[in-house]
């Protein structure tokens, strides 16, 4: 095949891409925009095959290596738990991240297969664009690594912080640079090798000190590295099927930290000098003597048979007990005695972007009754009953009214703007950003101190 | 003069990276997940460079270090396909509309 005919088909493959992403505009043209994808990446892999035209014995290890990962993937994709999505994408981008090191090796070790110039002679352009491709993809595997072991709970999810931190970091950035630019006029093979090694390394320190509740940040923004490193690569190998894709990414990575950032009112540059988690916990002691208002399954299910709508506030908590399916069967049986339910859910609720969303629907619940926080926030005011189950911070209200407060600006569900409010938890301890939930000692809130998925259980019964 | 034919991959680059942002806005938020899966799939379009780099061993010795790294980033990458795309394809079918007949 001639370079310009397959030119042409990565270009279509690149297109194809574009419509994946397109395709997810709306749940019923996103089954068909992956499809797109799927189509798109075959032609990109036959292309590459034809425009070879090389079928030796190479070949066969070529399909060989594809079956196994392809069977090992497939394996994955089918056992994998909805709750267990973070890690598989963190554990996913790290595979990204290694595979665009493994082919910039092999174009520094092997220049002439790319057509780049002969060992020792690399075009200068190819070789800068193969050490971005290089830097970005082992910072994305080392950064991966961390996201899923925490995210895995291997790794613990407070932040690992130490003094003279960020002056390491920052020193290790200038000894990429200056290194890279070493490489580049030397072709030292050593060189190469060390910059790998450094990158590696500043992965795992970048993302160390970041804790457990900035996690959707971290993966968006490792979302958005892996795509500059296929881009990288892209330049590097002259395809614009991998640039296409690899700024598709990279832009979709990093306007997902953004949504993630403005979900929990921080900004980028906060979440990745990190430590946020760790303090801040001693600002509400005095609140721990204050009335609190707490109920059983009984009360609740009363107010909820004599409420004509609900809205139901799923966090994570949710999810860790297991407790949508048992959920959704109590909102089947509130919609049975004609009672409007409708689910509200903050763009930080999972532990990742749109991570609620799929929890939800895992357990049956249609997309059309499930609301971001923009579209439901005045309805809180009309409703009767608001039932949070495993969410605390996205409900607090001092988030609004006190500005001394770490959360101060964290856009917030007005969930106290209802008639009453059943707040289901274990206790009374604090959520993720240490702090007190004003919300609980609220004149109409009815605390439900129990398991979520045995409390709703328990309602279900007094229905 | 002649244009040298990086500018034209840089401008491939940078009109995907504005097509990439108006698409990713118009993302509904609820598929932000399948988006982070799918987007990850198709970055493991890597696997062509690792094919180059997998077939250019000479037919005496198609294992050489160069070789042996395309071939293991061909494993990575195909994991990341299969895995990627038929997890979105999971995800995406228990999106469900409301039944309207109850």
């Amino acid at each position: 095949m001639s370079a310009n005919l397959s030119a042409i088909f990565y270009l279509i493959s690149g297109v194809l891409f574009i419509l994946a992403l397109r395709g997810l505009s709306s749940p019923e043209t996103s089954r068909q925009g992956n499809f797109f994808g799927i189509l798109g990446m075959v032609i990109a892999i036959t292309v590459t095959f034809l425009s070879i035209g090389n079928f030796s014995s190479g070949f066969i290890y070529v399909l060989i290596f594809l079956l196994i990962g392809g069977l090992i993937g497939t394996f994955i994709a089918y056992k994998i738990p909805m709750t267990a999505m973070p890690e598989l994408v963190a554990g996913f981008h790290s595979l990204v991240g290694l595979a665009a090191v493994f082919v910039a090796i092999s174009a520094f070790l092997n220049p002439e297969a790319f057509n780049l110039g002969s060992p020792g002679n690399i075009k200068l352009g190819s070789l800068i664009e193969m050490s971005i491709g290089a830097v970005v993809g082992a910072i994305t595997f080392s950064g991966s690594i961390i996201a899923f072991l925490k995210l895995r709970g291997i790794m613990s999810g407070s932040p690992i912080t130490f003094r003279g931190q960020h002056l390491l970091n920052a020193l290790i950035l200038i000894s990429i640079i200056v290194l890279t630019y070493l490489l580049c006029s030397t072709q030292s093979s050593n060189l190469f090798w060390i910059l790998l090694a450094v990158s590696f390394l500043i992965g795992f320190l970048l993302i160390v000190p970041i804790g457990g509740a900035d996690m959707p940040v971290v993966i968006s923004m490792l979302n958005s590295y892996s795509g500059w490193a296929a881009a990288g690569i892209g330049f590097t190998l002259e395809n614009s099927a991998l640039i296409i894709t690899g700024a598709l990414v990279g832009s979709s990575g990093a306007i997902l930290s953004y949504i993630m950032c403005k979900g929990m009112n921080r900004s980028f540059f906060n979440v990745i000098l990190g430590g946020f988690g760790a303090t801040e916990q001693s600002l509400s002691k005095d609140n721990e003597k204050k009335p609190v208002k707490s109920g059983n399954a009984e009360d609740a299910a009363f107010l909820m048979k004599n409420a004509s709508s609900v809205i139901i506030v799923p966090g994570y908590g949710m999810a860790v007990a297991q407790a949508q399916h048992a959920l959704r069967e109590m909102v089947d049986t509130l919609k049975k005695n004609d009672i409007k339910v409708t689910y509200a859910v903050h763009p930080v609720a999972g532990r990742m972007p749109g991570h609620m969303n799929v929890l939800l629907a895992e357990a049956n619940v249609p997309y059309d009754e499930v609301f971001e926080l923009e579209e439901i926030n005045n309805d809180f005011a009309n409703a009767d009953v608001a039932f949070i189950i495993g969410a605390n911070d996205v409900t607090n209200p001092v988030a609004k009214t006190d500005p001394q407060s770490p959360i101060y600006g964290m856009p917030v569900l007005d969930v106290e703007k209802c008639k009453s409010v059943l707040f289901v938890k274990r206790s009374l301890s604090p959520g993720y950003a240490g702090i007190d939930n004003e919300l609980f000692y609220r004149e109409n809130t009815l605390m439900l101190f129990a398991d979520a998925k045995k409390m709703t259980e328990d309602i279900i019964k007094n229905l | 003069m002649e244009i040298d034919p990086f500018i034209f991959r840089l401008s491939i680059f940078i009109l995907s990276i504005f097509i990439g942002y108006y698409v990713v806005w118009s993302v509904t938020p609820s598929l932000h997940t399948p988006l982070m899966s799918v987007t990850n799939a198709i970055s493991s379009v890597i696997i062509v460079g690792a094919i180059i780099a997998g077939l250019a061993g000479n037919s005496e010795s198609i294992f050489n270090t160069s070789s042996i790294f395309g071939f293991l980033a061909i494993f990575l990458a195909a994991i990341n396909i299969f895995g990627g795309f038929l997890v979105t394809q999971r995800m995406l079918q228990m999106y469900k509309k409301k039944k309207k007949d109850k």
